[in-house]
């Protein structure tokens, strides 16, 4: 191992900032973090070991204690559960003979479940040993187990299994492009780049992450600060429960992706770039990398660009499972190797971002676009769309409806036109934007999306009548407990007590007081937290609760109050080793039962 | 005088720091019985309370008779007061959480060093411990909450007076932070 770890501290230039991609390997390896590699690592980085086992403890995809050969994990997400998830996991368990959170005991295989794997509209969906593996049902459970038992390598198991379809059903300005590699890097540079910038002001471009700040403006103040030494960030940690359109534009847009970073560093004189790729996106690692390489090889990334003395390079870091990481300053953290918690803003990344340096983050889409604007010019998008919102919005359909995938549209377009596209009919209410965002009912589905009324990142989750909208909440609910990245206390603790409240009243445990507590809660929780996680993690309860007040209510009894536990089952280990079983051995749950008695 | 605001206080799982704490309030008290008469509490002995209007809790709820004494209070106060952090969070009783029950109580009276006679006490008039230490709210409603380890002598002195002068009681920021 000794030699292992020496091997991976030297391919990284011993660089502290590469902790994460080196713990990956080490994770991969031994499949969880060895004390040993941790003191060895800290002694050749020079860093604390504590500093490393924060970061270790902070990802999930990194552990402190061994997971299986086989590291099973399944997909977590609304819409796997919508496609029967919960019950493929039991199945699964018991296929493997391994309990869900546990490892076998001979160390072979381990199961658990993770966040959104992103793949929404092929789910239920899981990853093993970090790919990704898609329409699980019992037949390729069957042959999964089958495989892990044999203890098949990998690399021997049959391709299908890995299969990760695009599913694009309807494109348009951006998804119909015929793209030439250096066309838009060509265009601009011929244009000028103060030109270009000035096209992409004019095409109105908007951010596509979901916050919709101008992309020209971020660029511009990126090129105007005093620090030479600036950067580009693409955000490819899709971690949005319900999005997935960045895995395809990455599948299969990637070349003009790069372009379009490639064109912002022109602009704002930035030599270096990295696209943060989320961990769950591992398949498409080596096909990037390669079609990095071969951008290399035909000289539109690398040194003196198109002879027109830009350099300029890009490197894919990997995430580690961390939803918070989609945050640009937390990216931008976990960028250098540390733990994926948001920064103070301001100062904002485009003036103190990676390395304390002049960086401009953007989502996949937006570069998409941007290289498209190089080439077409401002008109071409700014034609498109409403006021406010330029161009067309990339959108992630899944959950009920007969055609879930990817859709392009332009700004403006209603719900109710989606909902007819995609083939969903009984439509109960859609979430639009994933768990951060709304929740809106059927009444509501002449509205627009566009940042005028519907702002959104791309995620949009169908729920028919058959569904019940309280399991969607515990479910969002649940997700951000889980993400909350720890650091501070309003969204550490109160997304664990909206967790505890909403379980309480979902389990039928409520009473009177309890949704009025909830929603004390949630205004507390969003107005008090430090980044959009925890002010946005109430949403779904917040957006719930005010189109469905009714079906709160109904879950609450009666009775006065009620604890959200089982109050005598808490007894039964002091009842057995007291041996006792009698009156006083024993508590009613509620307090109208007990004066009865 | 006859309508004199009664009030009980208790203490659960809790170590009556916050009783002690309350009677810092020091000569206030003499004004305080003038318009407060006190029921059950460790002031009076007395031993179970009857129509109140105010109770105040201090410490979690770790077994099962304080349950019992936590619902006598509910049902007999119209305000139910949570003091202190062990009734709020469960507090320092509450560190047993992590560890289950069984050990705990193996360590205690089966392998702990220095144990004599092992045998899980089971008389049945002790009361049962609960897995878990919980905070008071997740076993009643509660109305108020007093902050702090214990919260002050003028915690409880500003939060009676308002109570008893009819104003909703609120505590300025100097009372509740603590560097």
């Amino acid at each position: 191992m000794r030699q292992f770890i020496q091997g991976i501290a030297e391919n990284n230039h011993y660089q502290a900032t590469r902790l994460l991609q080196m713990l990956r390997q080490i994770q991969s390896r031994y499949h969880y973090i060895p004390e040993a590699a941790i003191e060895q690592l800290a002694g050749l980085l020079n860093i604390p070991r504590t500093q490393i086992i924060s970061v270790v403890e902070f990802y999930s995809f990194f552990h402190l204690s061994p997971r299986g050969q086989y590291e099973l994990l399944i997909s977590d997400s609304i819409t796997d559960h919508m496609l029967g998830k919960k019950n493929l996991l039991g199945y699964l368990a018991d296929k493997l003979a391994v309990a869900v959170g546990q490892v076998r005991e001979d160390g072979v295989v381990s199961l658990d479940n993770t966040s959104c794997t992103g793949m929404c509209d092929q789910g239920p969906a899981g990853l093993v040993n970090g790919y990704a593996l898609t329409r699980l049902d019992r037949s390729k459970i069957d042959k999964i187990a089958e495989l892990i038992n044999q203890q098949k390598p990998l690399e021997e198991w049959p391709s299908e299994l890995f299969q990760v379809d695009d599913n694009i059903l309807k494109s348009g300005l951006l998804l119909d492009q015929q793209f030439e590699q250096g066309a838009a890097l060509k265009s601009a540079l011929k244009r000028g780049v103060k030109e270009t910038l000035a096209e992409i002001d004019k095409s109105g471009l908007r951010g596509r992450g979901g916050a919709g700040f101008k992309t020209a403006m971020k660029w511009q103040f990126c090129s105007e600060e005093q620090q030479t030494e600036r950067y580009v960030v693409c955000n490819a940690d899709e971690g949005e429960p319900g999005t997935f359109k960045d895995r395809v534009l990455l599948n299969s847009y990637a070349d003009q992706v790069f372009e379009g970073m490639t064109v912002c560093a022109a602009i704002i004189g930035a030599k270096q770039g990295f696209l943060y790729l989320r961990g769950e996106y591992l398949h498409l690692y080596d096909k990037l990398q390669d079609i990095l390489e071969q951008r290399r090889r035909n000289g539109v990334l690398g040194n003196n660009i198109q002879d027109a003395g830009v350099d300029f390079d890009i490197e894919i870091c990997l995430g580690a499972g961390a939803y918070i990481c989609g945050e640009e300053s937390a990216l931008i953290e976990s960028l250098e190797g540390k733990a994926g918690i948001p920064r103070n803003r301001p100062p904002y990344p485009v003036t103190q971002g990676y390395l304390g340096k002049p960086t401009v983050v953007n989502n996949v889409e937006t570069f998409l676009a941007a290289a498209g604007i190089a080439v077409n010019g401002g008109d071409w998008f700014a034609n498109i769309g409403t006021e406010k919102s330029k161009g067309t919005k990339i959108l992630s359909i899944s959950g009920d409806c007969t055609r879930p995938g990817i859709y392009e549209y332009p700004f403006g377009v209603t719900v109710q036109t989606i909902l007819n596209d995609c083939g969903a009919d009984d439509v109960l209410g859609v979430q639009i934007g994933g768990p951060s965002g709304t929740f809106i009912s059927n009444q509501e589905f002449d509205r627009k999306l566009a940042f005028e009324d519907l702002a959104t990142g791309g995620s949009f989750i169908i729920f028919n009548a058959s569904r019940n909208i309280l399991d969607m909440v515990h479910n969002f609910t649940h997700f951000f407990a889980h993400e909350s990245c720890g650091f501070c206390t309003p969204c550490r603790v109160g997304t664990s007590l909206l967790q505890k409240q909403v379980d309480k009243i979902v389990e039928g445990h409520g009473s009177a007081g309890d949704v009025v507590a909830l929603e004390e809660l949630c205004q507390l929780v969003k107005n008090y937290s430090h980044c959009g996680l925890g002010q946005t993690a109430a949403n779904p309860i917040l957006t719930t609760l005010q189109r469905y007040p009714d079906l709160y209510q109904s879950r609450l009894k009666e009775i006065s109050y009620e604890p959200g536990f089982d109050l005598d089952g808490a007894l039964e280990t002091a009842r057995r080793m007291a041996n006792r079983d009698d009156a006083g051995a024993h508590l009613a749950q509620t307090q109208m039962e007990s004066e009865h008695e | 005088m006859a309508n004199k605001i009664r009030v009980a206080t208790t203490s659960l799982a809790g170590c009556f720091g916050c009783h002690m704490s309350f009677l810092d309030i020091d000569e206030r008290m003499l004004q305080l019985a003038e318009v407060v008469e006190f029921d059950r509490s460790p002031i009076t002995d007395i031993e179970h309370c009857t129509n109140c209007d105010i109770g105040l809790i201090e410490g979690g709820v770790c077994n099962s008779e304080n349950v019992h004494v936590l619902r006598e209070f509910r049902n007999n106060c119209k305000i139910l007061v949570a003091v202190g952090a062990c009734a709020i969070n469960g507090g320092l009783p509450a560190m047993r959480n992590h560890i289950p029950l069984e050990e705990c109580l193996n360590e205690a009276y089966l392998d702990g060093i220095g144990v004599e006679n092992p045998k899980i006490p089971s008389d049945i008039e002790l009361p049962l411990l609960l897995n878990q230490v919980h905070p008071i709210h997740e076993i009643v409603k509660i109305d108020y909450y007093l902050p702090g380890c214990p919260p002050s002598a003028d915690v409880f002195w500003k939060f009676l007076t308002d109570l008893i002068e009819g104003r909703e009681p609120s505590l300025p920021y100097e009372l509740v932070h603590y560097d």
